[in-house]
């Protein structure tokens, strides 16, 4: 089933357009952290504006062209498309990517035990169309009128009025679907038929179920938005108006569309999605968490079949709650009331999760490693996204909380101080696998205590802000009476971002660096139990020397009576 | 406009239902921060007990309590009750139990790119019947000029009077892309939706001028779809009526 791996190919057709997993799992982790860089930089363009609204952006003001930012001030129109391309971008081609694309196509094959992803053709086919979609979202920004600015949420009839960057985002995020699509395919028969001989389904590694489920959630719930897309792109381009209704008047003129549409069938649509999308965020960083947490403090995980049972609940789930994302558009009681209820029951499984990994800690001997900052700090950051969604899911306190900053806070701390800590985790702790040196423990904790402090810096203000009303979205917050009195915390969050943005500085200098001057990494350098360390580091054309065999489950740590305190699976 | 009583913690609250809405905010974050608080303190506990240290082994049996089983029940009946006690009867009180628009004032709220158009139905009480196509400069909603019913009609740009005491009831709709009709001391939120016209309703407890935003991105000028409300006493907003009553005597359509 693989491709013929060997070494004679070229040096194109081995790096750039291979089609062997690993290489393929590098490209879409580097191009996502590049991605994720600049997704970072125009948020901190935006926390400038938010900062000092009215006042122009010294240095590198004058850099923009005067259509943007004349003399250094900031225009609304381009605050919006800093906005909407910062979430975009931030989502589909930063973090999703990363998470789905980088850490599950390199590992997922190495951990099932098999030599490459079962279409190895359509795993580079993905590759492509995600960075063919991620070039096109930012060219976007040259088209006249600027990148798309209705929101990463592109709700109509705004952007189906909006200017020509929202016909490119269309395109680039059809081809982001595209590519999402091919490779939740590929995964799902990978994972169902490339298992190693003895490798059941229960005794695969927790992140290898988190990419399964997450593979589904890619399955399902990308073609509605995919067809929603291509509606909005034929309402911009061939005078259709699924999303208009008759009679809109528009800066005073007539809207010239046939109408008969509603706008409302876009935020089903793309809610049935995006809702799903934030497990897609969250799961594989669960997985991730789970593998570098059960080594660390070298005990089995508490309660494997609990932990996988609720990612596949959770998963399920997640498509019966979109709804309350719409509480505010004139939902009535009885609806309401449905996906308030369901809203309340995806949270339980989130809280076994939670519980499932601290008891895991219980009775464990807990090596302080630096992807272990990591990992722990995603508990107590996704805990506090995952308990803000509370007053966000009962329809009676979202009247006051809805599409307030404090919406910011929540899902930020389930995606950046719970996602990205989790994805940092994740780059430490296989990094050695991949490149066969450590990276280095000093600058990683600064790295990690810098980014801690400085993402609660950012984030935690957003629920004060929110309590008090102040408005998301908003180009000069100073506008309005009530944001004034917290313009303090404004300031700031500003200044933990941009230390934030600093902070990554070190860890970009500790990747290079380390590349050639890190510690030398043995095979198994944590002592870990999963097949990936099986393999000769960093791992060959096709995976493994010989076949691995599996005689059991993933987690055999501190066995009594053994003399060392870990057997591998394939052991 | 009122500027004072802003800050920090909640903006005053101001109407019948905003205790309320309060109140279940307040509820839910001190029951998160217990839970996460004593979750919190766990974790902490064993990573300190449970540091590696030499020659200890872990344990490969896993820890043994009931206590996470309660915990989890504990969870969910807690919401069942933030659900059963709190949300659903604050929600349904908000959105199907209106009061008779015999003792409300009854408004619509016409949302456009960026401007609130209110519009009352003057003496009698009946709403003019509009049409987009009468759209113009001079009448933003689109009055039909040949319906008696809104000859005595007021349409008021970005300045929504009512009194206090007395329950609202707004129609709210919009002529161009969605909108989000927001006055945060209110506890009211609904968007503007072209197409649709849903209903919402508050009362108000006290006097004041106050801010009316929109909570959703609706274009360039977003920031600026600042609109304000005015809370009157009957006698202010009686006088405010006579107002915009003899403004309508001036113009040419308009006549009582
Ligand atoms: C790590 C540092 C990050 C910071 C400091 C940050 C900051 C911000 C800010 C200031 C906004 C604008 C809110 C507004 O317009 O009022 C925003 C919006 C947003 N962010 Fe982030 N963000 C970060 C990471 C992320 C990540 C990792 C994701 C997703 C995986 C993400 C997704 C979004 C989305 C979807 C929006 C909404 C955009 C819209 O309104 O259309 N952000 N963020
Ligand atoms: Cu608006
Ligand atoms: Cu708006």
């Amino acid at each position: 089933m693989s491709e013929d791996h060997g070494e004679h190919l070229g040096f194109l057709r081995r790096t750039v357009f291979s089609v062997d997993h690993k290489v393929i799992g590098l490209q879409y982790g580097l191009t996502g952290l590049v991605f994720l860089f600049f997704g970072f930089c125009l948020m901190m363009l935006m926390r400038w504006q938010l900062a000092y609204p009215g006042e122009p952006l010294p240095w590198i003001g004058g850099l923009f062209s005067e259509t943007t930012m004349p003399g250094g001030m900031m225009l609304p129109e381009f605050y919006n498309s800093l906005g909407a391309m910062h979430g975009t971008i931030m989502v589909f081609l930063g973090v999703v990517p990363l998470a789905v694309g980088g850490f599950g196509n390199y590992l997922v094959p190495l951990q099932i035990g098999a030599p490459d992803m079962a279409f190895p053709k359509l795993n580079a086919a993905s590759y492509w169309c995600y960075f063919v979609g991620g070039v096109v979202m930012l060219t976007s920004f040259f088209v006249p009128g600027g990148a798309a600015n209705s929101g990463w949420t592109s709700y109509p009839p705004l952007s189906d009025i909006a200017t020509t960057g929202q016909t490119v985002w269309l395109f680039g995020m059809v081809a982001l679907i595209t590519s999402s699509l091919l490779g939740s395919v590929n995964f799902i028969v990978t994972i169902v038929q490339l298992r190693a001989k003895g490798l059941t389904f229960f005794r695969l590694p927790f992140f290898v179920w988190a990419q399964f489920v997450t593979s589904f959630l890619l399955l399902l719930a990308f073609p509605p938005l995919e067809a929603a897309g291509v509606l909005q792109l034929m309402d911009r381009l061939a005078g259709t108006s699924f999303f208009l209704p008759s009679g809109l008047v528009v800066s005073g003129m007539p809207l010239p569309v046939s109408g008969g549409g509603n706008p409302i069938l876009w935020q089903h649509l793309f809610w049935f999605l995006a809702h799903p999308e934030v497990y897609v965020l969250i799961l594989p960083a669960m997985g991730i968490v789970t593998e570098i947490i059960v080594t660390n403090t070298r005990k089995p995980l508490y309660g494997y079949k609990t932990i996988v049972g609720a990612s596949l609940f959770l998963g399920f789930m997640s498509f019966l709650v979109w709804a309350h994302h719409m509480f505010m558009t004139g939902m009535g009681t009885a609806i309401s009331n449905f996906f308030q209820v369901t809203t309340m029951i995806i949270s339980i499984p989130s809280v076994i999760i939670l519980t499932v990994l601290v008891l895991t800690l219980w009775g464990g001997s807990i090596r302080y490693t630096v992807p272990m900052h990591f990992a722990l700090a995603f508990l107590p950051m996704f805990a506090i996204g995952g308990l803000t969604g509370l007053p966000l899911g009962l329809a009676a306190s979202d009247i006051h909380l809805h599409d307030t900053y404090y919406v910011i806070g929540h899902f930020h701390y389930v995606v950046a101080p719970g996602t990205l800590l989790a994805l940092f985790a994740g780059v430490y702790h296989w990094y050695p696998k991949v490149t066969g040196r450590f990276m280095n423990e000093t600058l990683g904790k600064i790295h990690f205590w810098g980014s801690f402090l400085c993402l609660n810096g950012v984030f935690f203000p957003m629920f004060i802000q929110g309590i008090a009303g102040a408005s998301r979205r908003l180009h000069t917050p100073t506008m309005y009476a009530h944001a004034q009195g917290l313009q303090g915390t404004n300031v700031f969050m500003s200044y933990s971002a941009w230390i934030l943005g600093l902070v990554q500085l070190l860890f970009v200098i500790n990747f290079f660096w380390s590349l050639k001057k890190g510690r030398q990494a043995p095979e198994n350098p944590w002592q870990a139990t999963t097949l990936e360390w099986a393999t000769p580091t960093p791992p060959p054309h096709g995976n493994f020397l010989k076949e691995p065999e599996v005689n059991r489950g993933p987690y055999e740590y501190s066995v009594p009576g053994e003399k060392e305190d870990f057997i591998p699976q394939n052991v | 406009m009122e500027t004072t009583g802003y800050g920090w913690g909640f903006p005053p609250s101001l109407s019948t239902q905003s205790p309320a809405i309060d109140q279940l905010i307040n509820v839910v974050h001190w029951f998160a921060a217990v839970l996460f608080v004593g979750w919190g303190l766990f974790l902490l506990y064993s990573l300190i007990r449970f540091r590696a240290k030499p020659g200890q082994r872990a344990s490969y049996e896993s820890a043994k309590s009931r206590l996470p089983k309660y915990l989890e029940i504990g969870v969910v009946l807690f919401e069942i009750f933030l659900l059963i006690g709190l949300s659903f009867p604050i929600w349904s009180k908000y959105k199907s139990e209106f009061p008779r628009e015999q003792d409300s004032l009854v408004i619509r709220v016409v949302a456009q790119q960026f401007a609130w158009n209110i519009h009352y139905p003057g003496r009698d009480g009946v709403f003019g019947g509009t049409d987009p196509r009468f759209i113009s400069d001079a009448d933003p909603i689109g009055l039909n000029p040949d319906d008696p019913a809104g000859k005595d009609d007021i349409v008021s740009v970005g300045w929504l009077h009512f009194p206090v005491h007395k329950p609202v009831i707004a129609h709210i709709t919009s002529k161009d892309v969605i909108h989000s009709f927001s006055i945060p001391v209110l506890r009211v939120k609904q968007d503007a939706v072209p197409g649709m016209v849903v209903p919402i309703w508050w009362e108000a407890t006290q006097t004041g001028q106050y801010e009316i935003m929109c909570a959703q991105l609706c274009g360039v000028g977003h920031t600026l779809m600042r609109g304000f409300v005015s809370i009157d006493t009957p006698e202010e907003y009686e006088v405010w009526m006579k107002e915009q009553e003899s403004y309508l005597e001036t113009q040419p359509g308009g006549q009582l």
